[in-house]
């Protein structure tokens, strides 16, 4: 069989049903073995959005995003959307075209050393060098995106292995003698945990994106209702519990609320469920939690002690841990720290200055979460990201989107057109900014191409808006190079001129309407919101701050 | 600060010493010495790394080795283990100073291994001290070429690494 049908093949024995890319030469020979396949294959219009698609699919879905581009150029457009999957734990399997084997290391036309520039970002990556492992390698390809601590894995095919005669013979399983993630908690450490939290008179919950990755949704839930401990989650946690129960008080961090940090810093335990401490998270490392013991649960052992101090670690898959912790747990009131934190939550709650004359950014997530609760919704970068996490309270797990560690400007849309693909009778939102939509807004193309009908909010302020903020804060107003001039622009023409739908919204009596609008139509749809220009997200952590030092707008 | 060796044993495939390196490099560890060779199995390599760092550090070097899917055993052998390094070093060798140095070589066990008109390459293995201290008294003669393995390492007694 040609290798490049066989690749196929596998891809569809792997339960592949999408990939994302874009074809190019050296990478021919697979796509014209896709031409017969029943895989759908998503041509975007740039490599960068077709991993970021093939990552917003992962995420939604649970399944491992496939994207395909071709050597050389192809390749290293992949490279931003790879990263924003590595630092988000996201499986992904990326294949790319390269050059002949006898060509490689000759500067050839479109070669670029592809396995060497995503060595750091990539959970493992392969250079195909004989057919004969072809198909070993693409076992554990998906393999490994999948287990463990999810990522993403890289396959480069040279064209001539592509084009090899190669028996179709694939493994139905792997052996990796370097490669055994350790799924199961130390039962050790485990009672050493229920001791602790037994003990606790303040315990909270942090919940991060491992939740998610290992579908512990439940676990925390059960987790939380039976210690009874309140639940915080960080950003790529949203969801790990839904944001309306009592016991849920946000996320924390850099812009988190501020009774979930206050919270925190009052703790007396911390049990962190699949995180990894990150600095937007924890503010200042040395003064996190400070009369807090910490239990840190997650698979990756490097994660462990790595920004924080841990007193309890446990190794292994967040949904056993839990099952087996919720087993010897007892539950006891600890009526103090509730009457405590409900007072936090009161005093503290999440506002913004509402005007009738000029949209509030905030007020558009509001509106979208009243319309759409049940929304997929996916975020750009920056101050749109962060009114979302806000703003937006997610119910389900895989409900948001963002990408957390990287923090990719133009991640959103794309990532929403991948969530689309993969639930098409959702509705999926962008909540975007103009600086970010415009670092991929080409996709237009490619979401009418397609049918794909996501609806893109851009909070337009004609700013790369997180940037100024800061600029404004921490540099006197000194706006250096963040204005987005551009007074003409219209993202409505512009989403027309694509064949898809545009509504420019200047007033907040508009707002609900024009939502309404874009929700009803069956097209992608972009509405451009005019917001207040120099509106600011608080509350604000300072960056280096502990978690106590919080900024307000007043 | 403290000085670690490592042991890491990864699978022989073409692009793993690439791997390791750019850990390093990416994580903002030092290595100080770094020797690759084969192991008692053909599809194993054995690399000894000796690493500076602060505890907290030498624990993530050690921990972040072991993701790498073709590592696949990484030990500390900085306590209780043999070491061994070796040298070769091209000295300045004129006739009225070479029964000095054919004597401080005697007394180190270091071999000659070459013989020129002016100079000798000499051959030296120990432990890093050694070695070290074998140098300085080179260092009178004059240096011309030196080269050093860098160190590798085995744990002493029955037990292994594998």
């Amino acid at each position: 069989m040609r290798a490049a049908d066989a690749i196929v093949k596998a891809l569809e024995m792997e339960g592949v049903e999408h990939i994302f890319g874009i074809p190019g030469g050296a990478i021919l020979e697979v796509y014209d073995a896709l031409y017969d396949s029943e895989i759908v294959h998503i041509l975007t219009r740039h490599e960068q959005a077709a991993v970021h698609a093939a990552d917003g699919y992962a995420r939604a879905t649970g399944k491992v995003g496939v994207a395909f581009a071709t050597s050389g150029p192809g390749a290293t457009n992949t490279v931003t959307g790879i990263a924003t999957a590595y630092m988000d734990s996201s499986p992904l399997v990326v294949m790319t075209g390269q050059v002949p084997r006898a060509m490689i290391g000759n500067d050839a036309f479109q070669e670029a050393d592809t396995t060497g520039i995503t060595m750091p970002i990539t959970k493992h990556n392969y250079l195909v060098t004989d057919e004969r492992q072809l198909l070993r390698i693409i076992k554990e390809a998906f393999h490994i995106a999948s287990t463990g601590r999810p990522g993403p894995v890289l396959i480069d095919l040279p064209r001539d292995v592509t084009m090899a005669d190669i028996e179709f013979d694939y493994p139905d399983k792997v052996d990796l003698i370097g490669y055994k993630p350790k799924i199961k908690g130390h039962p050790k450490q485990i009672k050493k945990a229920v001791d602790m939290i037994m003990q606790s008179e303040r315990p909270i919950i942090l919940a991060g994106g491992g939740v998610r990755l290992s579908n512990a949704h439940e676990e925390v839930l059960k987790l939380a209702e039976t210690i009874p401990a309140f639940v915080v989650t960080t950003l790529m946690g949203k969801g790990a519990i839904p944001e309306t129960h009592p016991l849920c008080l946000g996320f924390i961090g850099m812009h988190g609320t501020k009774y979930g940090n206050y919270a925190v810093m009052e703790a007396d335990l911390i049990i962190a469920i699949g995180c990894r401490f990150s600095d937007r998270t924890v503010g200042k490392f040395s003064e996190f939690a400070p009369e807090a013991k910490i239990i840190h649960i997650d698979i990756d052992p490097a994660e462990i002690g790595k920004n924080v101090r841990v007193d309890v670690p446990i190794v292994g898959d967040a949904k056993l841990i839990l099952q087996e912790m919720i087993k010897m747990i007892k539950t006891k009131q600890r009526k103090e720290w509730f009457e405590r934190v409900d007072k936090l939550k009161r005093k503290y709650p999440l506002k913004y200055n509402r005007d009738e004359n000029v949209i509030k950014p905030q007020f558009v997530v509001e509106k979208i979460y009243e319309l759409m609760p049940d929304a997929i919704v996916t975020t750009e970068v920056g101050q749109n990201q962060m009114w979302a996490a806000q703003y937006f309270k997610v119910k389900y797990p895989r409900q948001f989107i963002t990408s957390g560690g990287l923090g990719t400007m133009g991640f959103g849309f794309p990532a929403a057109m991948g969530a689309q693909v993969a639930f098409p009778d959702k509705i999926v939102v962008d909540i975007a900014g103009d600086g970010s939509f415009l670092m991929n807004i080409q996709e237009l193309a490619t979401c009418v191409d397609y049918d794909i009908p996501v609806k893109v909010c851009v909070l337009n302020n004609a700013y790369l808006g997180m940037v100024r903020q800061w600029q404004q804060l921490f540099y006197k107003r000194r706006y250096s190079a963040t204005r987005l001039r551009y007074p003409e622009l219209s993202f409505e023409k512009i989403a027309k001129g694509f064949g898809a739908h545009g509504i420019t919204v200047e007033k907040p009596s508009e707002v609900e309407d024009a939502l309404k609008e874009a929700f009803d139509v069956d097209k992608p749809v972009v509405i451009d919101f005019h917001v207040e220009v120099e509106e600011n997200v608080f509350p604000f952590v300072p960056p280096g701050r502990s978690l106590r030092e919080v900024l307000d707008g007043e | 600060m403290k000085r670690c060796t490592i042991a890491v044993l990864v699978e022989n495939k073409p692009g793993v010493l690439a791997r390791v390196s750019s850990l390093f490099r990416r994580r903002g560890f030092n290595i100080e010495s770094l020797a690759v060779g084969t192991t008692e199995r053909p599809d194993i390599s054995r690399m000894t790394i000796v690493v500076r760092g602060d505890d907290r550090t030498l624990e993530q070097v050690m921990k972040q080795l072991n993701k790498l899917i073709e590592v696949i055993k990484v030990s500390d052998l900085s306590e209780n283990s043999v070491e061994r390094e070796l040298a070769l070093i091209k000295v300045h060798a004129p006739p009225a100073k070479r029964s000095e140095i054919i004597e401080i070589a005697n007394i180190f066990r270091a071999r000659i291994v070459d013989v020129a008109r002016d100079s000798f390459i000499i051959e030296i293995t120990g432990d890093e001290e050694k070695v070290n201290a074998f140098v300085d008294l080179m260092r009178q003669f004059g240096i011309k070429e030196m080269a050093r393995t860098g160190k590798i390492s085995m744990a002493r007694g029955s037990k292994t690494v594998g």
